[in-house]
């Protein structure tokens, strides 16, 4: 995992906090840390130049606010000036007064054309659209099966017939118009931007079909060849919006800043997850957190709502306020976030942890031995670990394969941290929000702060500062 | 803007993980050492897979052996015997070249020849640390007076391009005693497994192997129909099974299948999964286990990587290789504009070798990796 621009700047913040103004110089240092944090997201060179430079000017000369940490700031501009570079105009699907109104997806081999076909096909019939799919990949074995089944899938016909991909192309139009389907999304062949032959092709069909968008499919593990091949789609075929596919990997997405910089034209959709309707329409500061390595609060909470049980994870929340969460709980809702993907993984989705808590292995196999450990434990004990003695750490040592030092460990960890939910719940009283507040509400901020303290010592849980300015607060927060 | 249960249940899992995550992290310190003996163990299991005799092209021959008649896919017909780097790479404008050639026109080293040469590896891909660790020692050098003119600097670097590549052995393991043979194929969605399954069984068969082709991508849709196409105009075996079905009991039945009619290798197919959800690596790891269990001997497991992945091609080959113990890399996709550069430090950091190298659509287009070559392609 690569470091965050946060976990970056910490190092060089701690000098600039006691000036009241950055000299070229600190600048410099500051600018140097984000360039390498956009290459590490693999944004093009060339398009990170740009960036640095936008940012450079805003930053030069910046006062160093008292109440704001500096590192923040700079986020927060670096942030801002992401978001502007991925959003601008978004894409919004007019259709043909004349239907059908002609979707054409082109792109390299590989970077997910005909999964996101068959998911633009299913997004445009949520839209109350009749769509067609036609299967113009006559070049790799199988291609137009392997759409056929994502047609019967979601019930959306597919046309396609050996031979010529330009016939099939003009074929299935007029099948579409007979059939009087009003969208019709013609899947083509990979191809490199560099062969001449292909690239003729995929005009030709493009000539014959006359698409009312052209959407080009980018894979979002993609490096710095990204640009190359935006370009060369674009001045072929002129390109009305990107597909962002492969987003639920863990890749920064650096691509997505290439490509909207380069080609002008929107990212209009990203697809999420190998399911056919893990398919969304774009959000530019979802991936600006992302490409900064901040964390993607919203993904994580999305990804929570669907495998956490609502009602029993509130009420542990909740149990766990009050001091009155036991291991018991733990280990059921240790099983729940075990569904969400590696721990690692999830820890590089919550914005500004500490960065010895990210660099620490966490890998699944040791949280099976506190499982484990739980697991040996009579419910008794899960209860109430203040009375496991001696006698009951050697036999639960025993039962989990482990040393009564890890039990001792364990135990005591988790009474640490029984005793600051107390604390924290303690703060549970309105916290001038215009008592918008509720009793029983913490305040999360302090919460997170003392969290991070106690584990990284770094001092809380910065977190992308609010549009508003206010210092720390992730988005989510608000 | 969000519930307050939402927020709850974010602070629950906060809670979760950084407790499990504290413990795990007091632990760590105590099992390092424990660690390292392990590693120990596992390099000596890797010097005795190198010592099983290859079947696979010698390493006089670049390429792999044509088939015949055998002209695969719509792809570009008639290819000439020889397939290599430095020609199919070298369709793109060599980004390396143009850019020495407006350092050469410096003729002398400044700040500006560093610059210059640093962007060019970082178009290429090879990552800002990797980029940083090869330039550093040439500007020491420079500063000392070894490297005095543009030329210098750009053989040096070349020199320490492919001083990092610099595995030996990069033959697949094909070992007459213990057949079936078996190689897995794993990777991320959408980079040519499938694909280069069918070129290495057309390789395989025109050099009198007879092979089987197992079909464990259950998941993605007609998956397994692509295989059957490329095992049909090969003339390998092929098994696969039911749609969503387990591909783990896939593969075994390819091992035992081939076992019983005396076929001397299973290419083994699989699902592309991100390295990142776990349940589909615990099931790349099941494939693994169970294929050690059937009766055939599984001595290659190959990370496919596109040579367009940036940086996220290093996580991918960590994860694959904690999974299933892969023995070596197939870039693919050379023959684009992609330059590939991830193989660096996919195999300088985690000591995994690149064996082959996809350069077109043909069955012959995928050869046997020479870093020199590689280099030299990206430098000429």
């Amino acid at each position: 995992m690569f470091d965050s621009l946060g976990d970056r700047l910490q190092g060089i913040v701690k000098r600039l906090k006691g000036k009241g103004r950055l000299t070229e110089a600190d600048v410099d240092e500051v600018m140097s840390e984000i360039r390498t944090a956009l290459l590490e997201a693999d944004v093009n060179i060339g398009v990170v130049r740009d960036v640095v430079a936008r940012i450079r000017e805003q930053a030069v000369g910046a006062t160093v606010s008292e109440a704001l940490d500096p590192s923040q700031q700079i986020i927060k501009i670096v942030n801002a000036e992401l978001v502007a570079m991925l959003g601008g105009e978004t894409l919004k699907i007019t259709y043909a007064s004349q239907p059908p109104t002609v979707v054409l997806m082109a792109g390299l081999q590989g970077s997910g054309k005909t999964t996101s076909a068959a998911k633009l096909a299913r997004w445009f019939k949520s839209q109350g659209r009749q769509p067609i799919l036609i299967g113009a990949d006559l070049q790799r074995p199988a291609a137009v099966e392997q759409l056929r089944t994502l047609g019967n899938q979601i019930s959306v016909p597919v046309f396609s017939e050996p031979g010529d991909p330009v016939a099939t192309a003009r074929r299935g139009l007029e099948e579409a118009k007979r059939l009087g389907k009003d969208v019709v999304i013609v899947d083509t062949a990979g191809r490199l931007a560099i062969d001449e032959e292909m690239m003729r092709q995929v005009a030709d069909i493009s000539t014959t079909v006359k698409p009312n968008y052209t959407f080009l499919v980018v894979d979002a593990m993609t490096g710095q060849d990204a640009v190359s091949v935006a370009d060369a789609f674009h001045q072929r075929l002129s390109i009305d919006g990107v597909i962002l596919s492969k987003l639920d990997g863990d890749a920064r997405g650096g691509a997505a800043l290439s490509v909207k910089t380069v080609i002008g034209r929107p990212i209009a959709f990203a697809a999420t997850g190998e399911k056919i309707d893990a398919f969304e329409q774009f959000h530019p500061d979802r991936m600006a957190g992302r490409i900064l390595g901040m964390g993607d609060m919203l993904t994580l909470i999305e990804q929570a709502e669907k495998v956490f049980e609502q009602d029993k994870a509130e009420e542990a929340a909740q149990r766990m306020l009050e001091g009155q969460f036991t291991l018991e709980d733990f280990l059921e809702q240790l099983q729940q976030l075990k569904k969400m993907g590696p721990l690692s993984g999830i820890m590089g989705m919550l914005p500004g942890m500490p960065k010895e808590m990210k660099n620490a292995q966490i890998g699944d196999d040791q949280v099976k031995v506190t499982e484990a450990i739980i697991r040996s434990m009579t419910l008794e004990e899960r209860r109430d670990p203040s009375i496991i003695n001696g006698s009951r750490r050697s036999r639960i040592a025993k039962g989990s394969g482990t040393e009564v030092a890890d039990i001792n460990r364990l135990v005591k960890q988790f009474t640490e941290m029984q005793k600051m939910m107390k604390k924290m719940g303690g703060l549970a009283k309105p916290q001038g929000r215009g008592g918008k507040g509720k009793p029983g509400k913490i305040n999360k901020r302090q919460a997170m702060q003392q969290l991070g303290d106690m584990f990284g010592g770094q001092g809380g849980i910065p977190g992308l500062p609010g549009a508003d300015g206010s210092p720390g607060l992730p988005p989510f927060f608000k | 803007m969000f519930e307050s249960s939402t927020t709850n249940i974010v602070l629950l899992i906060v809670i979760l993980v950084l407790l499990s995550g504290g413990i795990v992290f007091l632990r760590n310190r105590r099992t390092k050492s424990a660690a390292a003996g392990s590693a120990g163990a596992a390099a000596t299991t890797e010097s005795a897979m190198g010592a099983t005799g290859s079947a696979w092209a010698g390493p006089d021959s670049e390429t792999l052996e044509p088939a015949k008649s055998d002209e695969l896919g719509a792809g570009p017909t008639a290819e000439p015997d020889e397939v290599t780097v430095k020609e199919r790479a070298g369709r793109t404008r060599s980004l390396f070249a143009s850019a020495f050639q407006s350092i050469r026109g410096r003729g002398s080293i400044d700040a500006g020849t560093w610059e210059e040469l640093e962007e060019t590896l970082l178009r290429a891909d090879i990552g800002i640390g990797l980029t940083t660790r090869l330039l550093d020692p040439l500007r020491a050098a420079a500063k000392a007076g070894t490297i005095r003119t543009p030329d210098d600097a750009i053989n040096a670097l070349r020199e320490a391009m492919t001083a990092q590549l610099t595995t030996t052995d990069r033959s697949l393991h094909l070992d007459a005693d213990k057949k079936p043979n078996v190689w897995l194929f794993v990777g991320v969605n959408g980079v040519g497994k499938t694909t280069t399954i069918g070129k290495i069984g057309t390789a395989q068969t025109a050099l009198g192997t007879t092979v089987l082709m197992a079909a464990g991508d259950t998941f993605r849709a007609a998956a397994a129909e692509q295989l059957l196409v490329w095992a049909e105009r090969c003339g390998a075996a092929y098994v696969r099974g039911a749609e969503g079905g387990d591909p783990a009991s896939v593969i075994f039945d390819g091992i035992q299948s081939a076992s019983a009619k005396g076929i001397d290798l299973v290419l083994g197919d699989t699902a592309g999964r991100l390295q990142n959800k776990s349940n589909l690596m615990e099931e790349l790891k099941k494939v693994r286990r169970v294929a050690d269990k059937a009766e055939g001997t599984v001595n290659e497991v190959l990370l496919v990587i596109d040579a367009t992945t940036g940086q996220n091609g290093l996580s991918q080959a960590r994860e694959f290789a904690a999974a299933t113990d892969v023995t070596g890399v197939v870039l693919t996709k050379l023959d684009g504009s992609a330059k590939g550069g991830i193989v660096f430090a996919i195999e300088t950091d985690l000591g995994i070798p690149v064996k082959l190298v996809g350069l077109g659509e043909g069955a012959h287009d995928l050869v046997v990796f020479d870093p020199a070559e590689y280099v030299s392609a990206l430098f000429e």
